[in-house]
């Protein structure tokens, strides 16, 4: 065994994993993870704790997998996070916990993520379940929202007996775990369900169908309902478009479109009736994680698919695992370009899209180097399908329909980083309806800060 | 679960029932929308709210099969229910949060076609509530297929009926009726057309010409509607509108009729096929063409 490298993991044969929706990384089993968790040198100034925006005791759960003692090791996941299984996957650990590991200065860190993911997948597999601690309060809690921050928050606050209900506007929860990411990268059955289902055991009631602001307002549920505080972690779900001609076409969709499709309608699944459009050459216009999904998802879906980004490889937002995913599974990359127009056919189906190429040149006000058009370089871009994911942003529905909370110019809810306090008495948030869309690991950060902010209201009676 | 109390069949295609959804039923208001799913496999399909009873907890949703999903709805008898029923979405109509007195002194035209009906239903009806007397045309292909004429007798001001093959009442498209009103000295200060979208495009060509402000509601293909999606997309006065949290209600002069008419087509061969699917049960095979084949 090389000390400074990490036990690799076993995955799915790229052209194999190409066509199907199984999940590409197998994960460690008990003797790769023992042997990984060896890796690790225990710090007593653990600086992968200080990266973790939930901060787990990583080097205390890492020490009871080196023991194979592999349920005190979930214990110690579970004072933290309530979605290890779905962290171990989808966390940029690259850039957190394994971004600071001692380890990784001369060599590999140790391998976190993989090692979180192999706890909370072996504690499921063997019936294990987190640990209801305080009696209830009676005090009741809305959560709005049941991705990760809304997860997060109102498993912490049920742990502390508060009586907490989940409100969902789509027919599962799970919130982007669910209708966003992908299968192949986050199985639903398998992960995102269970540890849902954690999180009721610990007392959370979790209603679906009602959309806050439409169904009944933040106002109303504190007033008629009886909530004393309320959490909104409704996210940022609204698509963005490039406003380019043609992008009205058929055949032209947003990411969200196709991912909720795939992922929550389960479209891919012949005993599912929701249809979803399989293109024979796919392009997806971004380059964030939600790109990679998209093409990654057309792909399985039988397309030629290219990813098209307006500047190079060093500025993808996307995790390097999964570009470098999408590269081995066959997707082409189509770097410093950007498209200008989206043709179709006199039916109005997309025919084509028109392209230009890009250089970089000064660096702009996010510090990336700006891309400008390269002169006389204009081309078009076989495709039947174009996939807009470029980013997204709060849905209004929230701020528009509840009164005196103030949002900012991006119509992001403005809240305290530390507690999720708002403008308005009693009503926290965090997630990506307050920074706009970030990560799923942010998201649980956010929502446990504002578990605590809301305790210490319930608790003294008074917004500090 | 959401449970059907009622379940009717109207006419050859088109069904009515009344559905178990308190918190729908509590703030929902004319003009509005739900999604309605059958069960775990099924499609999120939205329909325009027909009617509500705020006591009881209960919306009356009334639907045509146009495809696999609305077939097997068709199936749902009383006491079974939807997996999903979520609402209200969707912008209430304006006229609901404007003074009344405004209102009042306007003169509304209703022209509501086929399964359109439905929705123009608690339009007319909240009209009728309010005192204000509206004048409604309600068309359809043939007499069979006219909804709801008593519940809408009962609420209308003038009511004029028309078929398009004369089997009851006027002969002749909603258009035809709208052009005699106003031959005959009728003026109105809006009209509200709602029905398939070929009608609705005809209706707002038509009181261009006659310079009646026109509304229309939208019903495209979307899934989650709360905006998150973008499916249901729709040029309206040159700009891009969600038809579910900016709509479904639109001024109908604006609205790039060719272009939600194209976008309407997008899965119709999917939704074909599922349909014919079903329909034939074990027994399809593919082969006769009717679908197009299987792959």
């Amino acid at each position: 065994m090389d000390v400074l490298k990490k036990v690799p993991v076993r995955e799915q044969e790229p052209a194999v994993r190409a066509k199907n929706f199984e999940e590409v990384c197998y994960g460690y089993n008990m003797e790769e993870a023992m042997e990984e968790a060896s890796r690790c040198i225990n710090c007593k100034n653990a600086k992968c704790v200080q990266g973790c925006p939930v901060a787990i005791d990583i080097p205390g759960f890492v020490s009871k997998v080196k023991e194979g003692k592999i349920f005190e090791a979930a214990d110690v996941i579970a004072e933290a996070s309530a979605l290890p299984a779905v962290c171990g996957r989808v966390c940029p650990q690259e850039s957190q916990c394994e971004g600071k590991c001692i380890r990784g200065i001369k060599g590999e860190p140790v391998s976190i993520g993989k090692l979180e993911r192999f706890v909370a997948d072996y504690a499921r597999e063997n019936g294990y379940s987190p640990k209801k601690t305080a009696e209830m309060n009676g005090k009741k809690v809305a959560v709005i929202g049941s991705g990760p921050a809304g997860l997060t928050c109102a498993g912490d606050l049920a742990k502390l007996g508060y009586d907490v209900t989940i409100f969902e506007a789509l027919h599962e929860p799970g919130g982007v775990l669910t209708y966003g990411i992908p299968e192949f990268r986050l199985p639903k059955e398998k992960v995102v369900q269970p540890e849902i289902e954690n999180i009721r055991k610990l007392g959370v009631k979790i209603e679906c169908n009602v959309v806050i602001g439409k169904s009944v307002s933040i106002d109303q549920l504190i007033e008629d309902e009886g909530f004393e505080a309320v959490f909104i972690g409704s996210g940022a779900g609204l698509p963005k478009f490039m406003g380019i001609p043609g992008e009205n076409a058929n055949g032209v969709f947003s990411a969200n479109e196709f991912l909720t499709r795939n992922n929550l309608m389960k479209a891919f699944r012949e005993d599912y009736d929701t249809p979803i459009f399989r293109g024979k050459k796919v392009a997806v216009v971004g380059g964030g994680n939600v790109a990679m999904d998209a093409a990654r998802t057309a792909l399985r879906l039988g397309a030629q698919t290219y990813i098209v980004y307006r500047r190079s490889e060093a500025e993808l937002p996307a995790r390097v695992e999964e570009v470098h995913h999408a590269k081995e599974e066959g997707i082409i990359f189509k770097l410093l370009t950007n498209p200008t127009r989206i043709l179709s056919d006199e039916k109005g189906w997309v025919t084509g899209m028109t392209c230009v190429e890009m250089e970089l040149g000064e660096p702009d006000e996010s510090g990336r180097r700006r891309p400008v058009v390269k002169k006389d370089s204009e081309f078009t871009l076989d495709v039947d399908t174009v996939i807009m994911a470029l980013g997204t942003s709060p849905n209004p529905l929230i701020y528009t329909t509840t009164k005196g909370l103030e949002t900012n110019k991006w119509h992001c809810i403005v809240a305290d980083e530390a507690d999720g306090k708002t403008s308005k008495t009693g009503v926290y948030a965090g997630g990506d309806a307050v920074t706009g869309a970030a990560t799923v690991i942010l998201a649980m950060g956010a929502g446990k800060a504002a578990a605590k902010g809301i305790h210490e209201y319930l608790s003294n009676g008074v917004q500090n | 679960m959401y449970q059907i109390l009622k379940a009717e069949q109207l006419a050859d295609n088109i069904f009515l029932m009344d559905v178990e959804a308190p918190r729908v039923a509590k703030y929902c208001q004319p003009g509005q929308f739900i999604i309605a799913k059958i069960d775990e496999v099924g499609e999120r399909i939205p329909l325009t709210i027909c009617d509500y009873d705020r006591e009881k907890g209960t919306i009356t949703i009334v639907f045509q099969i146009v495809g696999a999903s609305t077939k097997k709805m068709s199936f749902l008898k009383a006491g079974d229910s939807f997996r999903d029923f979520v609402g209200p979405l969707g912008v209430a109509s304006e006229f609901v949060s404007e003074p009344i007195d405004e209102v009042k002194n306007r003169k509304y035209l209703f022209v509501a076609g086929g399964v359109g009906t439905a929705p123009v239903y608690p339009q007319v009806k909240w009209m009728h509530e309010h005192g204000i007397d509206v004048d409604v045309i309600v068309g359809a292909k043939t007499k069979d297929l006219i909804l709801l004429e008593e519940e809408m007798r009962s609420v209308s001001g003038n009511l004029y009926i028309t078929t398009d093959d004369g089997s009851y009442e006027r002969k002749g498209m909603v258009t035809q009726v709208i052009q005699d009103l106003y031959d005959a000295g009728n003026r109105y200060d809006i009209c509200v057309a709602i029905g398939p979208m070929i009608m609705m495009k005809f209706v707002c060509k038509l009181t261009k010409q006659l310079e009646i402000p026109t509304i229309v509601s939208l019903n495209p293909i979307m899934i989650d509607g709360t905006g998150m999606c973008g499916g249901c997309r729709v040029t309206v006065n040159n700009e891009i509108k969600f038809a579910c949290v900016d709509g479904p209600e639109f001024d109908g002069h604006g609205v790039d009729w060719d272009q939600a008419m194209t976008r309407q087509q997008l899965y119709r061969t999917d939704e074909g096929r599922a349909m014919l699917k079903v329909q034939e049960g074990a027994t399809h095979h593919g082969g006769c063409g009717h679908c197009g084949g299987d792959e």
